[in-house]
C-alpha cells in the first residue's frame, strides 16, 4: 500500500503547512494550521475527528470553496486554481450527508444535472447513469419520482451516482453515511466499496465516526482540534495508537 | 354650489404632494384636431352640465371625448390646469375658496389667477347651487329648527357632512365658529346622505341648493341667517386654447338655467331618468332659446350592457396585467440580486411594506402631478402595490434554500448564473408564484379605485353608481370584479398544479 505521505505516482491532494482561519473563531481564528496531507491516488483516505475539528474546512480547501490563509494546497497535480474554479470543481465529485438531492428535480435529472452542466449529450448520460445506478444496486423504475418517494438510503446512493457522474479523478464525500440507519448503511457501505472499485477514483472521505473509517479507509488521518493528531495506514494507526486520543477513539469504535 | 364629493385623505394628500413641491404639471403640447375633452366632477349635476356640454359640442361638430365624474374639484382642476380637460361646470365658490383662496375676490383677480394657469372662465349658467343644511323634517319640527343657529342648542343631534365639507374653510371649519356649533359632525359621502336621513342613521347633513332631493325627500332646509355660505354659481372653466368655435358652442348655455330647473333636472336624473336623455331634454331647450342647432347627438345613450360589461372588464384587466408582469420582473430581479445580503434583503422588503401602507386613494391623488391622470397613474399605483408580495415571497423563497443545497450546487461545479437557472430559482418558483398571485387579487380590488383618475375599468360603474346613488350601477362593476378576482385565484391554482410537482407547492398561501 502506498504511504500517506505521498510516494509513487505522486499525491492527488497535498497540503503543506496549511492554515485556515475565519475572523472571530477560538483560537485567535484558526479553525486549521499547520497542516500536512498527502492523498494516495486510487485509495480511500478517511479524515476522522470529533464536531467541529475543522476537517469539513479542511475538505472545503479542496475544491476552493475556501482559500488557505497559510501554506499551499495542490490538488490533482495542480495548485487550487483562482479562475476558473467551476470547471475545477466538475473534477471532482462531492457528496454530502443527508443525500443534498435537488426536490424540485427527478431522480434522474438529479443525476444528470453535472452531465448537462458540462453538455454531455442525452444517450451518453442515460447510459453513464443506467451503470451507475445498476452498480449502486439502484432498481429500476426510479428515474421519473421525485426524491421524497425514495427512501433514506436510496436517496444516499442517488447522490453518490451524482457525484460519480462526470467520472471524476477525485470524489469528496462530507459525512455521506451519517444519517443512515445501521442496517441499511451496511448495505450502502458494500454498494459504495463496489461503486469505488469499478470508478477507482482517489477518494477523501469526511466522517466523525471511526467505525465507519475503519471499515472503508485505506488510509486514517485522526484530526484533533484545529490539526492532524495521527496519519498512516489503517491497519498501522489501529495497531499503534499514538496518542491516548487516537487510542480513545479507537476504543470507542471496537 | 359646491360639491365635490370630496375625499378627506384624497384633498390631504394631493395638497401635501401640492405642498411637497411635486406640483407641475407639464402643459401638453396641443393638436389642432385632437378632441375636445369634456369632464365633470363625481355627483348628479355635475354629470348632467358635463353631458349636456358634450352634447352641444358635439351638435356644433366637434369630436368629444367623455371623462364625466373624473373626480373631486382638486382632480378635475388639475386635469383641467394640465391640459388633460379641456372644459369641466365648476363654482365660483369653489374656486375662490378652495382652487385659489382670493381674500377679496374680484372678477378681475380671479381671471387673472386663472390665467395663470391657462384656464378662462365663462359666464355664469344662472343657477346658485350653494350649501344649506338639510334637517330631516321631523327632527325639525320636534326641535323647532329654522334657521342654522337654532342648531346651536341641540349638541346631540348628529350631523355628517361630506368630507369636502367637513374640510372647506366656506364649509365646517367656518360655520362652526361663526354660528358656534357644538356638534361634532362624522364624514359622509354625499350620494348616501339622504338616504341615511330618511332612514333616521343621521339627522342633518350639508346639501346643495339645487339638489333633486330637497324635493324628493321629507326634509327642512335651514334657512342661513348669518349669511355665512358664499355664492356658488356655476360657470364652465374652459382651457384658454380651446377653439373660440368651442368655446361659443359652450357659452350658449350662459343664464340658461335657474336654480328651480336645475333641481328638477337633478330629481329626473335621481328618478331613473338616464343621464344623456336629461343632459338632452336640457340641451334642446337651450337650443330653442338660443341660436344654436343643438341635437340629442348621442347616438348610444344607453350601450349594450354587454359591451359595456365587456370593454370595463377588458381595460380592467389591462390595468392589472401592465402593472403585475412588470413588477414581478422588477422583483424577481431585486431578490435574486439581493438575496445573498441579509442587510439589503431585510431592507427591500421594509421598503415594499412601506409602499402598501399608503392608501391607494391617496397615492393615486399624490401620482397625479408627475404621471396627470388615466391609466398611467393607476397603472404605476398598482405596479407599486405588487412588488411587495412578490418581493417577500421570492426573498423568503430564495434566502431559505436548504444550506446543504447551496453547498452541493456550489461543489457540482454550477457558475453563479447556473446556480439561479437550476436551483434557486425553481426552487423559489412556487412561492413568487404564490406572491404573484396575491398581487393579482389584491391588483383585482385595488384597481376599481383607479376610476377616481379616469383610469376606467369595473371601478367606473361604481364611481358613477356611488354619485348617482345607483345600485345597480355598483353592482355593474362591483359584481364582475369580485368574479373576476375568484377566477384569477382559479387559474393561478391551475398554474401552480401544471406547473409544480405536489410536494413543492406553496397553495393555501
Amino acid at each position: 500500500m502506498d504511504d500517506v505521505s505521498g510516494q509513487g505516482p505522486g499525491p492527488v491532494v497535498a497540503f503543506d503547512s496549511v492554515g485556515k482561519r475565519f475572523p472571530g473563531a477560538a483560537n485567535g481564528g484558526w479553525v486549521l494550521r499547520g497542516v500536512d496531507l498527502a492523498l494516495p491516488p486510487e485509495r480511500t483516505t478517511a479524515i476522522v475527528g470529533p464536531s467541529g475539528c475543522g476537517k469539513t474546512t479542511l475538505l472545503q480547501l479542496v475544491n476552493a470553496v475556501h482559500r488557505p490563509d497559510e501554506g499551499r494546497v495542490r490538488v490533482l497535480g495542480e495548485d487550487v486554481p483562482t479562475a476558473g474554479v467551476e470547471r475545477f470543481r466538475r473534477r471532482i465529485g462531492y457528496a454530502v450527508q443527508g443525500a443534498g438531492l435537488f426536490p424540485h428535480l427527478t431522480i434522474a435529472e438529479n443525476a444528470d444535472l453535472p452531465a448537462r452542466i458540462a453538455r454531455w449529450d442525452a444517450a451518453a448520460t442515460r447510459a453513464r447513469r443506467q451503470e451507475l445506478f445498476e452498480l449502486a444496486g439502484l432498481p429500476d423504475g426510479l428515474e421519473d419520482r421525485y426524491p421524497h418517494q425514495l427512501s433514506g438510503g436510496q436517496q444516499h446512493r442517488v447522490g453518490l451516482c451524482r457525484a460519480l457522474m462526470l467520472r471524476p479523478p477525485l470524489l469528496l464525500l462530507d459525512e455521506p453515511f451519517s444519517a443512515i440507519d445501521p442496517v441499511t448503511r451496511s448495505d450502502i457501505y458494500e454498494q459504495f466499496e463496489r461503486l469505488r472499485e469499478h470508478e477507482r477514483a482517489s477518494i477523501l472521505l469526511v466522517t466523525h465516526d471511526m467505525r465507519e473509517a475503519l471499515r472503508l479507509a485505506d488510509h486514517l488521518v485522526v484530526m484533533g482540534d484545529g490539526g492532524i493528531v495521527q496519519a498512516g495506514a489503517t491497519g498501522e494507526v489501529a495497531a499503534a495508537p499514538a496518542t491516548d486520543f487516537v487510542r480513545k477513539m479507537l476504543t470507542v469504535a471496537a | 354650489m359646491k360639491p365635490t364629493v370630496g375625499r378627506r385623505a384624497l384633498a390631504a394628500l394631493a395638497g401635501l404632494a401640492v405642498a411637497a413641491g411635486l406640483a407641475g404639471p407639464v402643459a401638453q403640447a396641443e393638436t389642432g384636431a385632437r378632441p375636445i375633452v369634456v369632464a365633470s366632477k363625481n355627483f348628479t349635476e355635475s354629470y348632467i352640465l358635463g353631458e349636456a356640454l358634450a352634447q352641444l359640442l358635439a351638435s356644433a361638430g366637434f369630436e368629444v371625448e367623455h371623462k364625466l365624474g373624473l373626480g373631486g374639484t382638486k382632480i378635475c382642476y388639475d386635469a383641467l390646469a394640465a391640459g388633460e380637460v379641456d372644459v369641466y361646470v365648476e363654482y365660483t365658490g369653489t374656486i375662490i375658496g378652495s382652487i385659489k383662496t382670493i381674500d377679496n375676490p374680484t372678477r378681475d383677480r380671479l381671471t387673472v389667477a386663472l390665467a395663470r394657469d391657462g384656464v378662462e372662465m365663462l359666464p355664469p349658467l344662472g343657477f346658485n347651487n350653494t350649501y344649506a343644511i338639510a334637517v330631516a323634517a321631523p327632527v325639525a319640527a320636534a326641535h323647532g329648527l329654522a334657521r342654522v343657529s337654532d342648531l346651536a342648542a341641540w349638541p346631540d343631534l348628529r350631523l355628517a357632512f361630506s368630507h369636502e365639507f367637513i374640510e372647506r374653510r366656506d364649509g365646517w371649519p367656518g360655520l362652526k365658529p361663526r354660528y358656534g356649533l357644538p356638534q361634532t359632525p362624522t364624514g359622509i359621502e354625499h350620494a348616501l346622505a339622504y338616504q341615511a336621513i330618511v332612514d333616521g342613521a343621521i339627522d342633518a347633513t350639508d346639501a346643495y341648493s339645487t339638489d333633486g332631493e330637497l324635493a324628493r325627500y321629507p326634509l327642512t332646509v335651514l334657512e342661513d341667517d348669518l349669511g355665512f355660505f358664499p355664492a356658488y354659481l356655476a360657470v364652465p372653466l374652459v382651457r384658454a386654447d380651446v377653439p373660440v368655435a368651442a368655446r361659443a358652442a359652450i357659452a350658449q348655455i350662459a343664464g340658461t338655467l335657474d336654480a328651480t330647473e336645475m333641481r328638477s333636472l337633478n330629481a329626473a336624473a335621481i328618478g331613473g331618468e338616464s343621464i344623456e336623455s336629461v343632459a338632452a331634454r336640457y340641451v334642446a331647450q337651450v337650443a330653442q332659446t338660443g341660436a344654436g342647432t343643438a341635437a340629442p347627438a348621442r347616438t348610444a345613450v344607453r350601450d349594450d350592457a354587454w359591451r359595456r360589461l365587456a370593454a370595463n372588464t377588458g381595460r380592467h384587466l389591462e390595468l392589472v396585467a401592465w402593472a403585475i408582469f412588470p413588477a414581478t420582473l422588477a422583483a424577481v430581479l431585486v431578490a435574486v440580486a439581493i438575496f445573498r445580503i441579509p442587510f439589503l434583503s431585510r431592507a427591500a422588503v421594509y421598503v415594499a411594506g412601506l409602499l402598501q401602507t399608503i392608501p391607494s386613494i391617496a397615492l393615486l391623488a399624490l401620482l397625479i402631478p408627475l404621471t396627470g391622470i388615466g391609466v398611467l397613474p393607476a397603472v404605476v399605483a398598482l405596479f407599486l402595490y405588487a412588488l411587495l408580495p412578490v418581493l417577500r415571497n421570492a426573498v423568503t423563497a430564495l434566502t431559505g434554500i436548504d444550506p446543504t443545497l447551496r453547498r452541493v450546487a456550489v461543489a457540482m461545479g454550477l457558475t453563479p448564473a447556473q446556480q439561479l437557472r437550476h436551483v434557486f430559482v425553481p426552487l423559489a418558483m412556487p412561492s413568487i408564484l404564490a406572491g404573484v398571485r396575491t398581487a393579482a387579487v389584491i391588483g383585482i380590488g385595488t384597481a376599481t379605485l383607479a376610476a377616481f383618475i379616469g383610469a376606467g375599468g369595473l371601478g367606473d360603474p361604481i364611481v358613477t353608481g356611488l354619485a348617482l346613488n345607483d345600485t345597480g350601477l355598483i353592482l355593474e362593476g362591483a359584481i364582475p370584479a369580485a368574479v373576476l378576482a375568484v377566477v384569477t385565484e382559479l387559474a393561478f391554482e391551475l398554474v401552480e398544479r401544471v406547473s409544480t410537482p405536489g410536494h413543492l407547492r406553496a397553495s393555501g398561501r
